[in-house]
């Protein structure tokens, strides 16, 4: 399977199933084209365009790379090597939060359950249940989130204590990341991640008319002015550490390189911004009608990340734009995807655990809890029995093994099916791997020239 | 080549025996949360 585009005057080929990339002149792109270079009449037609000689030596380089397994090879199913154990658990230390954004999909920390905050011994339950069941794997990964963790930090010191302390026992090693809004960040808080946590992810929305529009006080205020100041005060300290500024646009914001530009602008050199997932009713979802423009604007935020990169006060990196072409995933990772329900699982404060964060909520996947382990093998074998090539829709996607088959939880908040992917999420994706890719090719020509 | 750069240096299906740890992070622990991309995790064996 070969995917070939043109953008931003670059041309470029994908072949799926080895993952090679390659950047075309404007005659092999013709020719790869529709596979115009295995039909005699395209062939003729192109022969109006360019020299006999020309097209001649072009599709023997085509051949080169047929030959060498690099375009149009075949496809390898891999029978599954990895064993799915346990390693990584996203901590709902608080069903509370100190903002109410409209756009939450956790009801405004709660996740339609009533407010409350994870006990100490639930938290530590939810460590022992994942040591137990992470196999052979030493790297074991805790992201604390809500709600707001901060609400509950106390317990999540002493979380992180109780992590330090097992894993030389166990020969683990945690890894712990922070999911925050950013209120409750203090000097004593932003001291204590920085010293402990790999990576902290900070949601903020861009600019301020943006950010309060969603990101709202209990009182109904923007939160901008509380929370930008905390954000470049851990920043600032973070000593080149790993963070994210993250946000989330909407349909009120389809023009969002200017909220990452602002963020940029803020100090904020590590950004991530992502598409809401809602209803498609709420006034503010991404619907058909949008995907044209928000691929347009995933363009422009390219090429403003390219212009960005000559100048050093304007770096920044965008998540979705960090394709490692060489160094990535393996094929294995690539063909499981995300691991929800398998590798990963969300715990509540109440204990139970869920396939993810994104399932929290729906009664319908609580797949057991800390106290007796997994007790609902109906859900781990659901989650454990996909792939890219188990879904219909992905069998023949050119970009099954980048986004490896996309978000679970998406696909069943809109399809009701966790093998039938969310369009719009996936159209979206494919954009963003074309965009890393025209990237990568102009970040090349710059290191030749 | 002259028509065409490969931007590549491996193929997907180099060395599979020696891949498939699973020592690498979950993509949702990263920054995304919401829209799974896989492809710019990192391998913890290179």
């Amino acid at each position: 399977m070969v995917h070939v585009f043109k953008l931003n005057d670059v041309n470029a080929a994908v072949d799926t199933n080895s993952g090679s990339v390659h950047i075309l002149d404007d005659i092999t792109y013709d020719l790869l084209k529709e596979d115009s270079f295995k039909d005699k009449y395209k062939l003729e037609k192109l022969s109006d365009k360019y020299t006999k000689e020309n097209i001649n030596e072009a599709l023997k380089e085509i051949q080169y790379l047929i030959d060498n397994k690099m375009l149009y090879s075949e496809e390898v199913i891999l029978k599954n090597k990895i064993k799915p154990v346990f390693k990584a658990l996203c901590l709902n230390v608080a069903h509370d939060c100190n903002l109410k954004c409209d756009y939450c999909f956790a009801s405004q920390g709660d996740f339609g359950g009533k407010r409350c905050l994870m006990p100490f011994e639930v938290g530590k339950k939810a460590f022992d249940f994942l040591i137990q069941n992470s196999g052979n794997r030493r790297n074991l990964e805790v992201d604390f989130f809500g709600g707001e963790p901060l609400m509950n930090f106390d317990t999540v010191k002493r979380l992180v204590e109780y992590g330090r302390k097992i894993e030389k026992e166990k020969n683990k090693n945690f890894r712990f990341t922070i999911t925050t809004n950013g209120v409750l960040l203090d000097d004593d808080k932003i001291d204590y991640i920085n010293k402990n946590f790999v990576n902290v992810v900070l949601s903020l929305d861009g600019r301020k008319e943006i950010n309060d529009n969603m990101r709202k006080t209990v009182n109904n205020q923007g939160s901008y002015d509380i929370i930008v100041k905390n954000f470049q005060n851990i920043v600032n300290k973070r000593n080149g550490e790993t963070y994210f500024a993250r946000g989330t646009f909407t349909n009120k914001n389809l023009d969002f390189t200017n909220d990452v530009k602002h963020m940029r602008d803020l100090g904020f050199k590590s950004i991530s911004i992502e598409p809401v997932v809602t209803d498609p009713q709420e006034e503010y979802a991404l619907r058909e009608e949008h995907i044209e423009v928000i691929k347009k604007e995933y363009e422009k935020l390219a090429l403003e990340y390219l212009k960005s990169r000559k100048k050093e006060d304007k770096r920044f990196s965008f998540f979705h734009f960090n394709i490692d072409l060489n160094d990535g995933p393996c094929l294995y990772k690539k063909s499981v995807g995300c691991g929800a329900g398998t590798e990963y699982i969300a715990v509540t404060p109440e204990g139970h655990i869920y396939p993810c964060h994104q399932f929290v909520g729906n009664e319908d996947f609580i797949m057991g809890d800390v106290d007796e382990g997994i007790i609902d093998p109906k859900i781990y074998n659901m989650f454990s029995g996909v792939s890219v090539n188990s879904k219909e829709k992905c069998k023949n996607c050119w970009a099954k093994y980048y986004c490896s088959g996309g978000c679970h939880a998406n696909a069943y908040n809109f399809n009701h099916d966790i093998n039938e992917p969310f369009d719009i999420a996936c159209e979206l994706e494919k954009k963003r791997i074309e965009c890393s890719i025209m990237i990568k090719a102009k970040e090349e020509c710059m290191n030749d020239n | 080549m002259k028509h065409i750069k490969t931007l590549t240096k491996s193929k997907l299906t180099d060395n599979l025996n020696n891949k498939g740890c699973g020592e690498c992070q979950t993509s949702c622990q990263s920054a995304c949360k919401t829209s799974c991309t896989v492809g710019n995790q990192k391998c913890e064996n290179n």
